[in-house]
C-alpha cells in the first residue's frame, strides 16, 4: 500500500514538473497537457485501489512512514501517510474532480498563452492537496495546507497583467496566512500538550482522556482548557482555508482566476480542506464542546449571511462563489454539531455539483466570449442545451431538491443541527433553515436569468452562440451523474452504516446521526417524505420567489431595492468587510510601516543617535580647532606655557 | 673669577632672548631661524660651562655634535625658506598659517 | 581523521590566492576571474574531507591545530571546528563562489582587486569560524572588515562613502568593546583559549559586563534593533557580491558569536538579561517587518527583511532561558537553538538568492527601485520562477528552508509563552505581505516603462547560481535532518554550558 500511496502523491508532481518545463521552454503544449492529465488520472485510479483495499480487503487503516524530516530533542518530525476510510474517500473525490477539471481545461484554455503553465499549476495543486489529505502528522498537513494556498495564489493571479487578479491573489494568500497563523500556533500548542505531531499518537492520548483536564494559562489568572485552545486555533486555520466569516473575504475575489480553477480549488477541493481537517481532528473536537460550539455558530453565520449576498450579485461566477461560501458554512456547522459524516458527505456532493456549476458557468462564459454579467445573458437554454440541463441538475442538487444528492446531505445536516444541544445550536438551526430559502432564491435567479427569459446579449455575440467542444461538455456530464445520484449509492453507507468506522470519532452523547436514522428508512423513502418537512416548503418558496421576481414580474426587484435602499447598499458592500480590511489592515499596515521607518528608523535612530552623535563630535571639534591657529608663535607660546605649568607642577 | 652661575645667567638670558624672538617675531622667517640658532648656542654655552665645571670632556664633545646639527638645520631651513619664498612670494611669519585647523 | 592541517588550508589557501592575484594583476597571462574561480573551487574541494571526516557524535572540537603564537601572553594559533562551525564554513565557501560569479560581468574596473578582496575575505571568514583562540578570533573578526570596507567603498553605488563609514564605525564600535572583554577574560584565565573561557568560573558582575560588551559587538553584526541602521545603507550601496557575503555570512557572525562566546561564557548574565534580548528580537521581527513593507528600493526591502529574519535567530537562542524559567524540558530548548541555527543557514541561502536576483535585474536595468519594474515575467520567465520561489521562501513557505527555522523557533517559543510565539508568528502575515507585494510589483502587473520589453532572460552563469541556491533552499526545506544531525552534539554541549551556573 505504501507504494500505491507514493505513486498517488508523485504522479501529479511529476506531471506538474514536466508541464512546468514545457511552459518554461515554451514548447510541447501537448506533452504538458498529457503529462498533467495522465498524472492526475493515475492518481485517481491508484486512489480507487486504496479504497478497494480498505473496503473489500479488510485493511483497517494504513500508516506508512515516508521519511524523517528531522529529529530534534526527542521530537520526531516524520512525513508519512495515514490512509483510512476518510482520507481514501477524500483522495478519490479530489483526484476525480481534479481529473475532470483537467480534461475541461483542454478545451477551456485552448487559446490561452499560458496553457502549459496552467496545467503545471493544476497538477501541482493536486499533488499538494493529496499530500494534505493523506498526511499522518501536522507537519505534512501544514506543508500541503500552505502548498495549496501557494498554488491558489499562483492561479488566482494567473492572468498576471490584470491588476485586479494580482490584488485578488495577494489578498487570498494573506487572508489565508492569517488563518495559518492560528493554525501554526495550534500546532505549537499540540506539541506542547501532546509532545508529538503524529495523528495517531495524539488521538491515542486524547481518547485516553488524561488530556481533557489540562489547562493553559493564556492570560494572567485565566485558565483555559488546553483542548479548547487547540481546537479553536486549528479552527482559525480552517476559517482561513474554508473561507468562514470573517476570513471569507478572499474567496469572492478569487474568481479572478480562470474558471476551471474556481471549480477545482475554490469550490470542490482546497476550500474544503478546513472541513476535512475538522473531521480528521474529530477526536479532539469531541472533547471540547466550546470549540464545537464556535465551529457551529461561525459555520451557520457564514451559511446564512453569505447566502444572502448571493442574491444581489450580478457576476455569474460571483453568485456561485457566494453560494460556495454558504455551503461551506453548512459543512462547518455540521462539523460543529458533531455530524462529521454528514459534513463530509456534503463536502463530497458539493464537490461534484459545485464543480459542475462552475464548469457550466465557464461554458456559458466562453460561449459569450468572456462575458460574466448575468444581465447580459438570457434564454441560453436554446443555444447551450447540454450546459443548461447539466447546470439545472447542479442547481437542483445545490438547493437540496428531493432525490438529488445535495438533498440528502443538506437535509441531514440541518436535522443534526436541530438535534444538537450545544450553546448557539438553535440560532444555528434557524440560520441554516433560512439559508435554504436564499439558496433556492439565488440559484434559480441565476438559472432563470441566464437560461430563461429573453436574450440580452449583443447581436454579434448571439450570432456565434454554440455549445463549446467535447472536452467541455464531457466533464459536465461526468459531473452531473454523481451530482444527481451519488447519494443513492453511497448515502446510506456514509451517513448511517458506519462507513467511516474509526476514522471519525463521535461521542455517543453528541451523535445525532443515529437519532436521525430512526426515521430514515431508504433513499427512496427519504425523498418521498420530503414534502412533509418544512424545509421542502421553504425551498419551494425560494424557487417560487425567484420565478415570480425574475420571470413573472421582473420589475419587482427594482421596486424592492428602492424601498430598502440602505439594506441593499449594505449587501452590495458585502457588509463592509472589504472596506474595513482595506482601511484598517492594508492602509493601516502601510501607514504603520511608514511611521516606523521614517519616524523610528530615519528620524530617531539614524537622525538622532547615529548621525546625531557624529554631528555632536563635529560641533565639538569645530570649537576645539579654533586653537589650531596655524601661527608658529602661538604654538611656541603654548609650548612655553605648557613647560612652565609642567615645571611648576613638579 | 667667572663663576658657573655667571655663565648660566648669560646662557639663560640668551635662551630667553631667543624664545622671545620666536614668540614675538611676526615679520621675518630669517629672524626665526636666527633665534633657533641662538637657542642652540645658549645650550652650547651651558654644556661648555658644565664641562668646565666638572672637568668632563664629554660635554664639549656634545657641543660639536650640536654645532653640526645646527649647521645642517640652518642649511635645510634656509633652503626651505627659499622654496617657500618662491611659492608664496613672502616670508612674513604672520602669513604662515596654512596649517590652520 | 586526516593528518594535514585542513583548517589552515581552508584559511590560507584563499588568502594566498587573493594576494597572488593582487601581485599579478597587471600581467596579461593570468585572468583574475578564472583564477579566482579556480581558487574557490580548490577551497570547495577542501570542504569535502571536512564534511566527510567530521564526526557528528564527538562533542569536542575537531580538526584541531595548535601552534604557540605569542608565548608572552599565552596566545595560540589554535583552530578547530564543531557542529556549528562546519555548516557555516560550507556556507561561506558556497557564498564566495556566488560572489565571484556575481561579479563576473558586472565588475569591469579593478577586476583583480575585486576578486582578491573576496578571496581574502573568504579566508578570514573561515578563520573566524575556525578560531579557538580569542585573540585569533578577534583578529580574523576585525580584519574581515577591511576587504568588505573596500568592496563597498570601491565598487559600490553613488552614496558609498557614507555607507562604508557608517558600516565600519558601527561594527568597529561594537567589536572594540568585545576586545576589552576578551582581554579581561584573558588576564583572568591566563591565556586566550576560548574553551578555557567557557570553563572558567566568573562572578555575576563580571559576567554582566562581559555579556554587555559581547552583546554590543554581536548585536551590531546580527543586527538587532536598534543598532541595525547600518545594514540597509551598506546593502544598498554594496555591489551584488558584497551584498551576498554581507547578508549570508557577515550577519551570521553575530549569531555565531552569541553561540560561541556570549552564551557559554556568561550563562548567568544571559539568564538575567534574556528578557531584554527577547524583547529586542520581537521588536526586530514585528517592527522591521512593517518597515520592510513600505520600502521602495528592492535591496533595502531585502535588507530590512534580513533584520526581521535574524530576529528569529536571537529569539531562538535566548528563549531557552525563558523555558528554564517555565520549567519546560530540555527538548524544547534544543528545538529553539537548532531552529535558530537552521534559520542562520537558511537565511544565508535565501538572502543571497534574493540579492543575486536583484543583481540580475540591476545589471540589466540599472535601477533598484521597485517602481521601475513590472511584468518582468513576460521577458524573463525562468528568472521569474526563481524570484517567486525565493520570495516565497523568504516568507517562510513550508517546503523551503525559510520555513524550517521559523517553525522550530515558534514551536519552541510557544512552550515558554503563548503570546511571544503569537507575536513572532505575525511574521507569517507581514512577511508574506512584503514579499508578495514585491513580487506583484516587480514580476507581475504591467510594465512601468518601455525598457522592460527589451529585457533578456538569465544566461547560463546566472542560471547556475540561482539553480544551486534553489536546490539548497529546497533541500534544507524538505530534508533539514541533514543539517540538524550535524549539530545535535554541539547543541547538547552548548545547552549544558548554558544551564550550568558559573558563579562561585
Amino acid at each position: 500500500m505504501q507504494t500505491v500511496c507514493i505513486g498517488i502523491i508523485l504522479a501529479p508532481l511529476l506531471g506538474a514538473g514536466i508541464a512546468g518545463l514545457c511552459a518554461l521552454l515554451e514548447q510541447g503544449k501537448k506533452i504538458a497537457a498529457l503529462s498533467a492529465i495522465g498524472g492526475v488520472a493515475l492518481s485517481f485510479f491508484l486512489s480507487l485501489i486504496l479504497l478497494k483495499n480498505l473496503l473489500w480487503d479488510g485493511v483497517e487503516l494504513h500508516e506508512g512512514e515516508l521519511y524523517t524530516w528531522g529529529i530534534v530533542g526527542g521530537i520526531q518530525f516524520q512525513f508519512g501517510f495515514l490512509i483510512d476510510r476518510l482520507s481514501a474517500a477524500m483522495m478519490v473525490v479530489v483526484s476525480f474532480v481534479s481529473w475532470m477539471v483537467h480534461v475541461y481545461t483542454l478545451g477551456y484554455m485552448k487559446e490561452d498563452p499560458g496553457y502549459s503553465r496552467f496545467f503545471s499549476y493544476t497538477a501541482l495543486f493536486t499533488f499538494f492537496m493529496l499530500l494534505l489529505v493523506s498526511a499522518n502528522n501536522f507537519l505534512q498537513l501544514f506543508l500541503g495546507w500552505e502548498g495549496v494556498g501557494l498554488v491558489s495564489y499562483l492561479l488566482i493571479g494567473f492572468w498576471y497583467h490584470r491588476e485586479s487578479a494580482n490584488v485578488a491573489s495577494m489578498k487570498a494568500f494573506l487572508v489565508n496566512r492569517v488563518g495559518d497563523l492560528g493554525f501554526l500556533l495550534g500546532i505549537g500548542v499540540i506539541l506542547l500538550v501532546f509532545g508529538t505531531l503524529n495523528y495517531q499518537e495524539i488521538f491515542e492520548q486524547a481518547t485516553r482522556g488524561d488530556i481533557a483536564g489540562q489547562a493553559l494559562q493564556l492570560f494572567q489568572g485565566h485558565h483555559w482548557q488546553a483542548i479548547t485552545v487547540i481546537c479553536i486555533l486549528l479552527f482559525i486555520g480552517a476559517m482561513g482555508k474554508s473561507a468562514q466569516i470573517p476570513l471569507h473575504v478572499w474567496l469572492p475575489d478569487s474568481m479572478e482566476g480562470p474558471t476551471p480553477i474556481s471549480a477545482l480549488i475554490h469550490a470542490a477541493t482546497m476550500v474544503t480542506a478546513g472541513v476535512f481537517m475538522v473531521a480528521r481532528m474529530s477526536p479532539l473536537y469531541e472533547l471540547s464542546p466550546v470549540a464545537s460550539s464556535v465551529v457551529l455558530v461561525v459555520g451557520a453565520t457564514t451559511a446564512l449571511f453569505m447566502g444572502i449576498l448571493g442574491v444581489v450579485q450580478q457576476d455569474i461566477k460571483r453568485i456561485i462563489a457566494y453560494s460556495t461560501l454558504s455551503q461551506l458554512g453548512y459543512m462547518m456547522a455540521s462539523q460543529g454539531a458533531s455530524a462529521y459524516a454528514a459534513g463530509i458527505f456534503h463536502l463530497f456532493t458539493h464537490a461534484f455539483f459545485k464543480a459542475l456549476l462552475f464548469l457550466g458557468a465557464g461554458s456559458v462564459i466562453i460561449a459569450l466570449h468572456h462575458e460574466q454579467n448575468i444581465w447580459k445573458m438570457g434564454n441560453l437554454k436554446r443555444y447551450l442545451p447540454i450546459t443548461y440541463w447539466t447546470m439545472l441538475v447542479g442547481g437542483l442538487a445545490l438547493i437540496g431538491f428531493p432525490g438529488f444528492s445535495g438533498f440528502y446531505s443538506k437535509e441531514i445536516i440541518i436535522d443534526a443541527v436541530r438535534l444538537s444541544s450545544l450553546p448557539g445550536a438553535s440560532y444555528a438551526y434557524w440560520a441554516l433553515f433560512i439559508g435554504v430559502f436564499f439558496t433556492a432564491l439565488y440559484t434559480f435567479r441565476l438559472i432563470f436569468v441566464v437560461f430563461h427569459t429573453h436574450e440580452r446579449m449583443d447581436a454579434s455575440v448571439r450570432a456565434h452562440l454554440t455549445e463549446p467542444g467535447a472536452s467541455v461538455w464531457i466533464p459536465l456530464i461526468m459531473l452531473a451523474i454523481p451530482s444527481l445520484c451519488i447519494a443513492w449509492f453511497v448515502g446510506d453507507a456514509l451517513l448511517f452504516d458506519g462507513y467511516f468506522k474509526n476514522s471519525i470519532v463521535v461521542d455517543p452523547l453528541h451523535d445525532a446521526l443515529p437519532r436521525i436514522a430512526h426515521h430514515y428508512h431508504s433513499v427512496m423513502h427519504f425523498a418521498l417524505q420530503a414534502p412533509m418537512t418544512p424545509l421542502f416548503w421553504v425551498m419551494t418558496l425560494g424557487i417560487f420567489t425567484a420565478w415570480f421576481c425574475y420571470v413573472k414580474r421582473p420589475e419587482i426587484p427594482g421596486l424592492i431595492i428602492r424601498r430598502v435602499e440602505g439594506l441593499h447598499r449594505v449587501l452590495l458592500s458585502k457588509y463592509g468587510f472589504d472596506a474595513f480590511n482595506q482601511i484598517v489592515f492594508a492602509a493601516g499596515g502601510r501607514r504603520l510601516g511608514h511611521v516606523l521607518w521614517q519616524g523610528g528608523d530615519q528620524k530617531i535612530i539614524d537622525g538622532f543617535f547615529v548621525n546625531g552623535s557624529a554631528k555632536s563630535i563635529q560641533i565639538l571639534s569645530g570649537v576645539v580647532r579654533q586653537l589650531q591657529s596655524g601661527f608658529l608663535y602661538h604654538y611656541a607660546l603654548a609650548m612655553l606655557v605648557g613647560l612652565l605649568v609642567f615645571l611648576l607642577w613638579m | 673669577m667667572i663663576t658657573l652661575s655667571n655663565v648660566l645667567v648669560v646662557s639663560t638670558l640668551l635662551f630667553g632672548i631667543s624664545l622671545a624672538g620666536i614668540i614675538l617675531n611676526r615679520k621675518n622667517l630669517i629672524v626665526l631661524l636666527m633665534c633657533l640658532e641662538l637657542m642652540l648656542l645658549a645650550i652650547n654655552t651651558n654644556f661648555i660651562a658644565f664641562a668646565h665645571h666638572y672637568a668632563d670632556l664629554a660635554g664639549q664633545v656634545i657641543v660639536f655634535f650640536v654645532l653640526t646639527v645646527a649647521a645642517a638645520e640652518s642649511a635645510i631651513g634656509l633652503a626651505l625658506l627659499v622654496v617657500f619664498f618662491r611659492a608664496r612670494q613672502t616670508i612674513r611669519v604672520d602669513q604662515l598659517n596654512s596649517l590652520k585647523g | 581523521m586526516i593528518e594535514w592541517p585542513l583548517l589552515s588550508l581552508l584559511i590560507w589557501l584563499p588568502i594566498t590566492g587573493g594576494i597572488f592575484i593582487l601581485f599579478f594583476s597587471k600581467s596579461e597571462w593570468i585572468n583574475p576571474r578564472w583564477f579566482a574561480l579556480f581558487t574557490v573551487a580548490a577551497t570547495w574541494a577542501l570542504c569535502v574531507p571536512l564534511i566527510l571526516f567530521f564526526d557528528r557524535d564527538a562533542s569536542n572540537m575537531q580538526f584541531t591545530e595548535t601552534v604557540s603564537w605569542i608565548p608572552t601572553f599565552n596566545i595560540h594559533y589554535a583552530l578547530g571546528v564543531d557542529g556549528f562551525s562546519v555548516p557555516l564554513i560550507l556556507l561561506t565557501a558556497f557564498c564566495t563562489l556566488l560572489a565571484v560569479l556575481a561579479g563576473w560581468k558586472s565588475i569591469q574596473k579593478h577586476v583583480a582587486q575585486y576578486m582578491a578582496a573576496f578571496l581574502i575575505m573568504m579566508g578570514l571568514m573561515h578563520g573566524v569560524f575556525a578560531a579557538r583562540d580569542a585573540i585569533l578570533f578577534y583578529m580574523f573578526w576585525e580584519s574581515m572588515l577591511v576587504p568588505m570596507f573596500l568592496i563597498i567603498g570601491i565598487w559600490g553605488g553613488d552614496n558609498r562613502v557614507y555607507a562604508t563609514i557608517k558600516f565600519f564605525l558601527y561594527t568597529f564600535l561594537g567589536s572594540i568593546l568585545m576586545l576589552v572583554a576578551l582581554i579581561y577574560l584573558g588576564i583572568q584565565a591566563g591565556g586566550f583559549s576560548i574553551e578555557d573561557f567557557q570553563k572558567m568560573p566568573l562572578g555575576l558582575t563580571a559576567q554582566l559586563f562581559i555579556f554587555i560588551a559581547f552583546f554590543m559587538a554581536f548585536a551590531v553584526k546580527v543586527p538587532m534593533w536598534p543598532v541595525h541602521t547600518w545594514l540597509p545603507d551598506a546593502h544598498v550601496e554594496a555591489p551584488t557580491g558584497g551584498s551576498v557575503i554581507l547578508a549570508a555570512i557577515m550577519l551570521k557572525m553575530g549569531a555565531y558569536g552569541f553561540l560561541r562566546l556570549s552564551l557559554p561564557i556568561a550563562p548567568d548574565a544571559s539568564l538575567l538579561l534574556n528578557k531584554w534580548i527577547i524583547a529586542l528580537s520581537l521588536i526586530a521581527i514585528v517592527y522591521i517587518g512593517f518597515v520592510s513593507l513600505v520600502q521602495r528600493d528592492m535591496k533595502k526591502l531585502i535588507a530590512y527583511s534580513s533584520i526581521a529574519h535574524m530576529g528569529f535567530v536571537t529569539l531562538g537562542l535566548f528563549v531557552g532561558y525563558l523555558l528554564i524559567a517555565e520549567q519546560r524540558s530540555v527538548e524544547s530548548m534544543q528545538l529553539g537553538i537548532e531552529g535558530a541555527f537552521v534559520q542562520v543557514i537558511s537565511h544565508g541561502f535565501i538572502s543571497a538568492a534574493l540579492f543575486l536576483c536583484v543583481g540580475v535585474l540591476y545589471d540589466r536595468m540599472h535601477s533598484r527601485l521597485i517602481g521601475d519594474y513590472g511584468a518582468v515575467v513576460d521577458r524573463m520567465p525562468i528568472f521569474a520562477v526563481f524570484f517567486v520561489l525565493f520570495a516565497l521562501a523568504n516568507s517562510g513557505l513550508p517546503g523551503t528552508s525559510g520555513f524550517v527555522g521559523e517553525f522550530m523557533v515558534i514551536l519552541s517559543t510557544l512552550q515558554a509563552n503563548f503570546w511571544i510565539a503569537a507575536l513572532a508568528a505575525i511574521t507569517l502575515i507581514v512577511g508574506a505581505a512584503y514579499n508578495l507585494w514585491l513580487v506583484k510589483r516587480v514580476i507581475f502587473g504591467q510594465a512601468s516603462h518601455g525598457g522592460i520589453s527589451s529585457l533578456e532572460d538569465i544566461d547560463f552563469r546566472e542560471c547556475v547560481m540561482l539553480l544551486l541556491l534553489a536546490g539548497a533552499v529546497l533541500f534544507v526545506g524538505l530534508y533539514p535532518a541533514a543539517l540538524l544531525n550535524l549539530m545535535h552534539t554541539s547543541v547538547d554541549s552548548l545547552l549544558q554550558q548554558m544551564m550550568q551556573s558559573k558563579i562561585g
